[in-house]
């Protein structure tokens, strides 16, 4: 399998006046095509920060990240958001649907941006809506959605651009079981469609959902879970 | 940007200022009042400069027009008898000094009344010679003006206006009628076509009676006597007016000064007054720059505090849209998409508020006019030129908050609440 995200020795320091929080430690570690992870951990064990770090949002204070085989740190702002909007799915805890913009239009945001027609990105929005079972809200906004339908909403933003890598910063995280497990079994979906999902939890139950599972603690790999065996660090 | 990503921010940037009703109106308010104005202010500068130049032209730019005054020291005094003005004497010496004179005019004036149709008409009688005609901005409708002939014989003709005949003769149009002016029968030889009414002071009036300067001093004299609150003035006079006109509008002002130069001597109470229309021609277009200046300081003031309230509520707008920065920042928007989207939307607020300024603007003259028959006039620059700067204003002000979006680090902006 290809390496998709390769992140070598990374560390991460936040200094906070005379504090020093290490939130990565020499990191290490390969996200190969089409594998759906878990990433695991306590409460500040440093998993949003890596995944952050995967998807451009963030840069490492040493060590590289290499997406698709090139040093994000070589790219500029520009280049960066433009890996962003044709490669890389984001979707969120708190959904982060922007409130004034109807369903639709945040579907297309992405497509807004690389410069889709009106007509184009609509077509694509009731598709995706569609997908998601949404087809017959599009013209509401976020705030008139419940929290599963927002949920799916974002992860329709999310594949708007058909990206290759999505990066979910526990998308469960503010729903009920029951819409957590409607949400996971898009995702499982998606991956079967050969969508490699980079997944942070804190569930055990939803990890599940998931092929591969990496366990944090204190900003470092404590454990790897891969479908044929698992590895004690 | 291309086109269609112009027009849907727009679309956004109205959506957002409708979400705000209250603080937009608000915000907008400042460069509505500035915008607005600052057209008001041209057209009523305009209307008022507009006026004045209009005056002065009809007066002529190549005339300079010598006047009687009552001398001052004369004007107090309980003297009964007065003799000032003007002479024959200057005329000559005005005559033979300056080269640069086309025509040199004299005239006198006598307030006077005509009797038609059993009623008192009042009239103006100037005597002035035939070149008269070439001053004036009237021209012949029937007839023929008045000619050195009739000035050498003394004739009793007149030349009149065409409002004159309307009142005073039989046929409005037909010549040769007699009229009765002052206690004297005149031949009425030519009508022109009235002079505008206008103020006292314009040296054509729709009243006046052209007749031969040699009939009148023949006839009438070269004084006038008065009654006033039982003592009696009289009057000497014999010119009241004497008009040059130079060939040129260079020669006007130089001309101005001889002329002076030459009467003075025999005026020793300053009893005439030189106006030179050209003068004051230029003197109202330097109040009217200076006038611009005020004026475009202060309308500058109001838009820069309009355009400080507007990059205020961006600034705050900006603050409050961190969140959704950050995730079309993560989504994959470039800082140049940022700084598009918050500049349009400055710009959309800053022109809508510039449009309904400018509405206000063209509104405001007309009520203006409407109820102090004050002139005002809107021109298409003026327009052009509020546009322009609520325009302008929008970017100048919408830069620095859109910088300071775009400028935002994409993960902290997402982690803010
Ligand atoms: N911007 C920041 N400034 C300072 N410290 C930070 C910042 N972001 C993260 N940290 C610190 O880095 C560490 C890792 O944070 P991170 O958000 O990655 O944890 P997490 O594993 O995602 O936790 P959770 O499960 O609660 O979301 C924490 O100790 C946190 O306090
Ligand atoms: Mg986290």
């Amino acid at each position: 399998m290809k390496p998709v995200i390769q992140i070598q020795d990374v560390c991460k320091t936040y200094f906070m006046g005379e504090n020093k929080v290490d939130a990565l430690k020499n990191v290490s570690m390969d996200f190969c095509e089409g594998e759906f992870w878990a990433l695991l951990g306590p409460s500040g064990s440093g998993k949003s920060t890596l995944l952050n770090m995967m998807g451009c949002l963030d840069s490492p204070t040493s060590g590289t990240c290499l997406i698709d085989g090139i040093d994000v740190s070589t790219m500029n702002d520009n280049q960066l958001s433009d890996l962003r909007l044709s490669r890389l799915g984001f979707i969120f805890q708190s959904f982060n649907l922007i409130q004034q913009l109807t369903v639709a239009e945040n579907i297309t945001l992405p497509l807004f941006y690389q410069g889709w027609t009106e007509k184009e990105s609509q077509e694509r929005a009731i598709e995706l809506a569609s997908l998601v079972e949404l087809e017959h809200r599009t013209d509401h906004l976020p705030k008139e959605l419940s929290g599963g339908q927002q949920q799916r909403v974002a992860i329709a933003r999310a594949l708007a651009n058909n990206p290759s890598i999505i990066l979910a910063d526990e998308p469960t995280g503010a729903l009920d079981t029951k819409t957590g497990d409607q949400i996971m079994a898009l995702l499982t979906d998606l991956n079967k469609q050969g969508i490699t999902i980079i997944m942070v939890t804190h569930e055990p139950e939803v990890a599940d959902f998931a092929s591969h599972k990496l366990h944090m603690r204190d900003g470092i790999i404590e454990k790897i879970e891969r479908p044929e065996c698992a590895i004690k660090l | 940007m291309r086109h269609q990503a112009i027009v849907k921010t727009i679309q956004l940037g109205l959506r957002s200022l409708w979400l705000h009703k209250l603080r937009s109106c608000l915000t907008m308010l400042g460069l509505i009042f500035g915008v607005g104005s600052v057209v008001t202010m041209l057209a009523v500068g305009e209307g008022a400069s507009q006026q004045a130049i209009d005056k002065i032209r009809k007066l002529g730019a190549t005339n300079i027009i010598i006047s009687t005054e009552v001398p001052k020291a004369k004007q107090k005094g309980r003297i009964r008898m007065k003799i000032f003005g003007l002479t024959n004497k200057d005329f000559e010496s005005i005559a033979q000094t300056c080269d640069r004179v086309r025509h040199l005019i004299p005239a006198r004036i006598i307030n006077t009344q005509s009797m038609s149709k059993n009623r008192l008409k009042d009239i103006r009688l100037i005597g002035t010679k035939a070149n008269y005609f070439q001053l004036i901005d009237q021209p012949l409708l029937t007839g023929r003006t008045l000619l050195d002939f009739d000035l050498e014989q003394r004739a009793q003709v007149c030349v009149i206006s065409e409002k004159i005949a309307r009142e005073l003769l039989n046929n409005s149009h037909t010549i040769g009628q007699e009229i009765l002016l002052k206690d004297q029968y005149f031949k009425v030889v030519g009508i022109i076509q009235s002079a505008e009414q206008t103020d006292q002071n314009s040296f054509t009036q729709p009243t006046d009676v052209i007749i031969p300067i040699s009939t009148m001093k023949t006839l009438f004299g070269d004084s006038a006597i008065e009654n006033k609150g039982g003592s009696t003035t009289w009057e000497k006079v014999e010119l009241h007016k004497i008009y040059a006109q130079t060939y040129s509008t260079e020669d006007v002002e130089q001309t101005a000064k001889a002329i002076e130069t030459i009467i003075e001597d025999n005026h020793p109470d300053k009893d005439f007054n030189i106006s030179v229309p050209l003068a004051l021609l230029k003197q109202t277009m330097e109040t009217r720059r200076m006038f611009n200046i005020v004026l475009g300081a202060i309308a500058g003031i109001s838009l820069l505090v309009g355009g400080i309230g507007i990059m205020n509520i961006m600034l705050a707008n900006v603050t409050e849209r961190v969140r959704e920065i950050g995730i079309r920042r993560a989504i994959g928007a470039k800082k140049i998409h940022i700084v598009g989207q918050f500049l349009i939307e400055t710009v959309v607020l800053s022109v809508l508020g510039g449009l309904i300024g400018i509405l206000c603007g063209i509104s405001l003259p007309a009520i203006i006019t409407y109820f102090t028959e004050m002139p005002t006039l809107i021109t298409s620059g003026s327009i052009i030129l509020a546009f322009g700067i609520s325009a302008s204003i929008g970017i100048l002000f919408g830069l620095y908050p859109a910088y300071r979006a775009a400028s935002l680090d994409p993960i902290k902006a997402l982690r803010n609440e």
